[in-house]
């Protein structure tokens, strides 16, 4: 056997290979598209660096130096200030809610605080089931009596001589004391792992059917394309909902996952989110001419969903445009309800802010892929 | 061939199918050209034609899987593409390509199409085993449609496409992938369906196959070039047949095809069929005469046309005339 025969067959399957390349236009245009737009994006939009977290304020003083604090607080540019409250009790609903992840409040007393200097100044309410942000806030904390305290003059009541090691801020930290990691995690893989499992499954769907052959026969029978869809779709909530329970449960078992709001909420979020990424998968079935397309598609889904939905990176760390963006994926959304149900004990209710933009993606991915695909092979 | 001649009995029934005009283009390519056909109720039609002819892309367009560019297609007495959706459920459409599903059982993809077609329950399982017994799978019920044999899989594919007793059955080229024996055997089930009162549209590129349909139509790049029985198809051929015997056949043909009055020479083994101009008066004499001249041996005789020049004469013909 020589050497040149071998190298001739090589290279016959080596060209044959870009001819295929040449041939798939998704595919060619992937190559270089993958790079570049993940990296532009990612390279721009990943950030460990934890900034605008937003926090509201009850200040409970309302004096010159009250409103100093905050300011100071707020020129660190890790929280921005989104609101006020009365109370530390709407700080922690607003918390629960997810509407914010630090509450700052000052109580009524500041000038005597200020006075003594042996109490904290003022307290940090902070969502701690994200450790990331945790230690981001309670770097403020350490830095504060460097920092915020210069805010104030002495014209606010401030007699820096008389400031002790616990005059600051006292931080308070809820939902993840232990600050464990898989606690923070666990309901967030359920979001992660249905979105790959299921886009999956139905992303083959419709595309599966034709490089069958089959799809030639379905679509001349009575078959409506929704009833065709919604069939399609139908296996996968049951599967779906299996996988979130294994998750939930491996969390539990395994990890001591608090589950600290109702299961029923709990299935219900994870059926309007397993709906919407079945439809997803759907839509990308329709678009796609082969099975080898449907998985290059599914993989340019999940990347930025993994990496900007505040999975695996603070979402409020992220550069305003990219959360714009991140709004846009079924799990950014899914990811705050399940954090806030199993996690903060939320009420569903008080989430519908990230539940009907799920519905309105189901309703969307779905009509598009209903209408995408005709019962025609023109 | 058992059934009646039930194209004559339809002739005052409005046609299963009437289309005029029909043209559909694939970027430069014109598939089918201006096709203008009727396909009388109650009988096998046929669409013989060469690969390339036009024949999938015009049962496609009857079916209203594809939007004409141009013409009219009227189809059970429903305009087409526009009343596709209720055309679905009277008719069946067997495509060309093995289109069931491999990995579900015979049974289990009945039973699909069978519910699609809004069967269920008792009347389902009855008429599943009947369609089992029928076309002779119940040996095969609970097996993979994949791991079936080509005849196995025509008559799985013809039971699918019958399920729901089509008015009207599309089959492309049903038989391309099957041996004789089967195909035989499916052309049997065939009549069958006719005798039952179904119309049947079949595609084929086997004269043997064409020869057993009611009516033919003879597609060629797109465009109509012959239709008609296919036995006055072969009494009307514009040419007259000779057949030569010769031991040197390759050398016979070269001499034969040098005459003006000879339009196409086949080779059948040591046999020659040749197409001659039907003005010629003695055109076994005038080849016989040819050979003697080239100092070649050869036996001459006149034949009856069979449907292969027809649809030579129809296909090739025309071209070798200009």
């Amino acid at each position: 056997m020589s050497a040149g025969a071998v190298a001739g067959r090589i290279l016959a399957v080596a060209g044959k290979e870009l001819l295929h390349l040449r041939r798939d236009r998704l595919t060619a245009g992937m190559i270089l598209g993958i790079p570049v737009v993940l990296t532009v994006l990612f390279g721009y939009a990943i950030n460990q660096d934890v900034r605008g977290l937003p926090a509201w304020v009850a200040d409970q003083a309302g004096t010159s130096a009250s409103r100093a604090l905050v300011q100071a607080l707020e020129a660190t540019g890790v929280v921005t200030v989104t609101g006020t409250a009365a109370d530390p009790a709407a700080l922690e609903d607003g918390l629960a809610r997810g509407r914010i992840v630090v509450g700052v409040y000052v109580p009524p007393d500041l000038e005597t605080r200020l006075a003594r200097g042996d109490r904290p100044l003022a307290q940090l309410l902070v969502d701690g089931s994200d450790p990331v942000v945790l230690s981001a806030v309670r770097g403020l904390v350490q830095q504060g009596r460097s920092v915020f305290l210069f805010g104030l003059r002495r014209e606010d009541g401030f007699r820096p001589e008389r400031m002790t090691a616990r005059a600051g801020f006292a931080l308070r930290a809820l939902y993840n004391p232990e600050r464990r990691s898989p606690v923070f995690i666990v309901p967030g893989l359920v979001g992660v792992i249905l979105t790959l499992t299921m886009v999956l499954f139905t992303a083959v769907a419709i595309v599966r059917e034709r490089e069958r052959g089959s799809f030639e026969l379905l679509v001349s029978t009575p078959v409506r394309s929704l009833e065709l869809m919604v069939g399609k779709i139908l296996p996968y909530v049951f599967i779906g909902y299996v996988q979130a329970s294994v998750i939930l449960a491996l969390g539990v078992f395994l990890f001591d996952l608090p589950v600290r709001g109702s299961l029923a909420d709990f299935y219900l979020a994870a059926g309007a989110f397993v709906v919407s990424i079945l439809s997803l998968g759907l839509l990308i079935s329709a678009l796609a001419r082969t099975q080898f397309q449907a998985f290059q598609l599914t993989f340019m889904s999940f990347l930025p969903q993994l990496l900007l939905s505040g999975f695996m990176f603070p979402f409020d760390g992220m550069p305003e445009p990219v959360q714009w963006l991140a709004e846009l994926f079924p799990l950014t959304h899914f990811l705050r309800i399940v954090r806030g149900v199993v996690l903060r004990d939320a009420e569903l209710a008080a989430l519908s802010a990230d539940l009907w933009p799920l519905g309105l993606f189901f309703l969307l991915f779905m009509s598009l892929a209903t209408t995408r695909f005709r019962k025609r092979l023109d | 061939m058992s059934t009646e001649p039930a194209s004559r009995n339809a002739a005052r029934a409005p046609p299963a199918v009437a289309v005029s005009g029909l043209t559909r283009r694939f970027g430069d390519l014109v598939a089918v050209d201006g096709l203008d056909l009727e396909i009388p109720g109650a009988s096998i039609y046929g669409f013989l034609g060469p690969n390339g002819s036009g024949k999938s892309t015009a049962i496609r367009m009857l079916c209203g899987l594809l939007r004409p560019d141009a013409g009219r297609i009227r189809v059970l007495g429903l305009e087409i593409p526009r009343r596709a959706e209720a055309l679905r459920r009277r008719v069946g459409y067997m495509t060309q390509r093995f289109s069931l599903y491999e990995d579900l059982s015979v049974r289990e993809n009945l039973a699909f199409l069978g519910r699609i077609h809004g069967y269920h329950g008792r009347t389902l399982r009855a008429r599943i085993g009947e369609r089992l017994d029928r076309y002779g799978l119940g040996g095969r019920a609970d097996q993979a449609a994949g791991t079936l044999s080509g005849g196995e899989r025509q008559r799985l594919a013809l039971a699918g496409a019958t399920f729901h007793d089509p008015e009207l059955l599309f089959l492309d080229e049903p038989t391309s992938a099957v041996d004789p024996e089967s195909r035989r055997e499916f052309w049997e089930h065939l009549f069958d369906l006719v005798a039952d009162g179904a119309t049947i549209l079949v595609s084929s590129h086997f004269m043997d196959e064409a020869e057993r349909c009611h009516r033919l139509a003879i597609l060629d790049e797109g465009r109509l070039v012959a239709e008609g029985e296919p036995e006055r198809l072969m009494a009307e051929i514009p040419a007259r047949v000779v057949e030569i015997l010769a031991p040197a056949p390759r050398r016979v043909r070269e001499a034969v095809l040098a005459l003006d009055a000879v339009l196409h020479v086949a080779q059948l083994g040591t046999r020659l069929h040749a197409l001659l101009d039907p003005a010629v008066p003695e055109p076994a004499a005038l080849l016989a005469r040819t050979l003697r001249e080239r100092g070649l041996e050869g036996e001459t005789r006149a034949v009856p046309a069979n449907l292969e020049d027809v649809f030579v004469m129809a296909t090739v013909g025309p071209r070798l005339a200009t």
